[in-house]
């Protein structure tokens, strides 16, 4: 008896399921992609949610009073003794007067120089607030009142929640735009199960008519297409990786608009991407067989 | 593999009736009639029992329900009416969780061997065992060795796509009793081979059935069960319309070894053949 033909000792039994190079090449660049966007969408929303974050940082720690100054007393006067007032407040870390000139530069793009002279400049005092602890616009107030000085407070408070709401917004659509990446991801793992399974029905038969369990088979599909999903992962997280690194350099140090600050720490964004994928791959191609195999006998 | 039903799997069953593995009946059919679809019966009040140990022919035209008998027992189908038990147990009532565990203790020659064409030979035979859990190691000689057996030994790694008719026959048989099955089922087993190989495959059976194994194989070959001296079931238009023990004829027959032909003779302690055919009839 030869047994010249056996495998030897370190044998180990082929895959079960046959691969399926041409559909395979095709299910990696569509899961690539899809996995690019997401990442794109995961580094957009850091960096948006980073943005709206420095918008209302900046928010918070600044108030501005315009002063009307009393009968006889000049408006740098006012603005002089406004400043004065509210440096001692608790909360307030800076107060100065802006100069005319300065704020005749704030407006001259919107009104033109010719204007600014036939108009009544208001006179600002800029307040920079303690980031810990900031003053309210009610103790600038009081402050104010105290000193005998006519004035409104403005803390920002209106354009601090139209910061937060936007924030919000595009939290929000950042996380259901990555929702349905994920989503498209999964329908498209479970149309290649389902297509795997009818491709390979004579494997699925045998295997099943020799006493595989369902979880046995499923779990085939399972591994096939979450193994699948990792590698197209970490092409598309990649692929993001380096157009976010490109906009980064092209962009300096200080990001690639103030609207869209990224900082290279936003490249590990993407790095649960190959993860995420092959988890998503998994679950999508184990539901997709259990539910097949269940309506056989 | 454990030839008994798991825990588990034995209280799900709900068994009416113990299993005596020494006794059995491996298969039981009460009044079961088939159909796929709408179509008419395929099978009609086919009732019959298959005793543990015991070694049937199942005969009949092209179209007569043989394979979707075979179906029914190694649970590619479900029975449209009467009963189906296996092993004691109605199949109808063990959880469908639980079917795996009574499938591996069945090993099948299908009719169009239904080999995996991307593993080669080696693998294919590894199957079963894989699938019940087996360590590599534990079987790779045993595989070589039965591989050499049915002929197959200097293509273990073959792709079943490049063997012949035959040999994906004899591939296909190593599979299905690699396990040692408690029942065997082959649908046109020897098809494809030839005389001397055939009978080399149905000395395999038989040594399988002395040691234990419960054996049924659906085949048109007449000669092969006139010389294996075996008893017959024969459906015919769906029904089982008779039982025979055929005996090889005496003086034409070849050589086939001690084991078969005319000198063979069921074991003393053969357990009695039972059955359950509405109309009987003996044939010589």
């Amino acid at each position: 008896m030869s047994l010249s033909d056996a495998p030897g000792p370190r044998w180990r039994p082929a895959p079960l399921l046959p691969r399926d190079e041409e559909r395979e090449v095709s299910l990696h660049f569509v899961v690539a992609v899809l996995c690019f966007l997401a990442c794109l969408m995961a580094v957009g929303g850091v960096s948006a949610d980073r943005a709206a974050r420095g918008w209302a940082r900046d928010l918070r720690g600044e108030a501005t009073i315009q002063v009307r100054p009393r009968l006889g007393e000049t408006g740098d006067e006012a603005a002089a003794r406004a400043a004065e007032a509210v440096a001692g407040v608790r909360g307030v870390t800076e107060a100065a007067a802006l100069e005319k000139q300065k704020a005749e530069a704030l407006l001259e793009p919107w009104l033109g120089k010719a204007v600014l002279q036939d108009l009544p400049i208001p006179h600002l005092v800029t307040v920079r607030l303690d980031r810990a602890h900031p003053a309210t616009a009610t103790d600038l107030k009081k402050a104010l009142d105290r000193a005998g000085v006519d004035a409104d407070v403005d803390d920002h408070a209106r354009w601090l929640k139209d910061v937060e709401r936007s924030a919000g917004v595009v939290r929000w659509a950042v996380a259901i735009l990555f929702s349905l990446t994920a989503a498209a991801a999964a329908a498209v793992i479970a149309f290649a199960t389902r297509a795997g399974m009818a491709a390979r029905r004579d494997v699925v038969e045998v295997l099943h008519l020799t006493g595989a369990k369902d979880a046995f088979i499923a779990n085939l599909f399972q591994l096939r297409f979450a193994r699948l999903a990792a590698v197209s992962g970490v092409f598309g997280a990649g692929a993001a990786a380096a157009v976010t690194a490109l906009i980064e350099l092209v962009g300096g140090g200080q990001g690639f608009t103030p609207a869209l600050p990224l900082t290279w720490m936003d490249l590990l964004t993407v790095s649960p991407c190959p993860l995420v994928a092959a988890t998503v791959a998994a679950l999508s191609a184990r539901l997709t067989t259990l539910r097949l195999l269940r309506g056989t006998l | 593999m454990s030839r008994q039903p798991t825990p588990r799997a034995a209280a799900a069953y709900g068994a009416e009736e113990a299993f005596d593995p020494t006794t059995g009946p491996v298969v039981r059919f009460q009044n079961v009639g088939m159909r796929y679809g709408r179509a008419p019966e395929v099978l009609k009040d086919v009732g019959f029992t298959l005793p543990v140990g015991s070694f049937h022919f199942l005969t009949g035209p092209s179209g007569a329900g043989k394979s979707s008998l075979l179906k029914l027992i190694y649970l590619a189908n479900r029975a449209s009416r009467g009963t189906v038990q296996l092993f004691g147990h109605d199949v109808e009532r063990v959880a469908r969780a639980d079917l795996p565990y009574l499938r591996r203790r069945i090993g099948v020659v299908f009719q169009e061997y239904r080999l995996l064409d991307h593993l080669p030979a080696f693998d294919n035979v590894a199957l079963p065992l894989r699938i019940a859990g087996r360590k590599p190691q534990t079987y790779r000689d045993d595989i070589a060795e039965l591989l050499t057996w049915v002929g197959l030994g200097h293509k273990m790694q073959a792709m079943p796509a490049t063997l012949s008719g035959g040999e994906k026959q004899r591939l296909a048989i190593a599979r299905a009793v690699v396990t040692q099955p408690e029942l065997l089922l082959a649908d046109e087993p020897t098809g494809n081979i030839d005389p001397e190989m055939s009978l080399k495959i149905l000395r395999l059976f038989v040594e399988l059935n002395r040691m234990g194994t419960t054996v049924l194989i659906a085949t048109h070959d007449q000669d092969l069960v006139g010389r294996a001296g075996m008893p017959v079931l024969h459906l015919n238009e769906g029904r089982l319309s008779r039982k025979a023990t055929r005996r090889a004829p005496e003086p034409a027959a070849p050589d086939y070894g001690p084991e078969l032909g005319p000198e063979y003779e069921p074991e003393p302690d053969e357990p009695e053949l039972g059955y359950d055919l509405g109309d009987e009839e003996g044939e010589a």
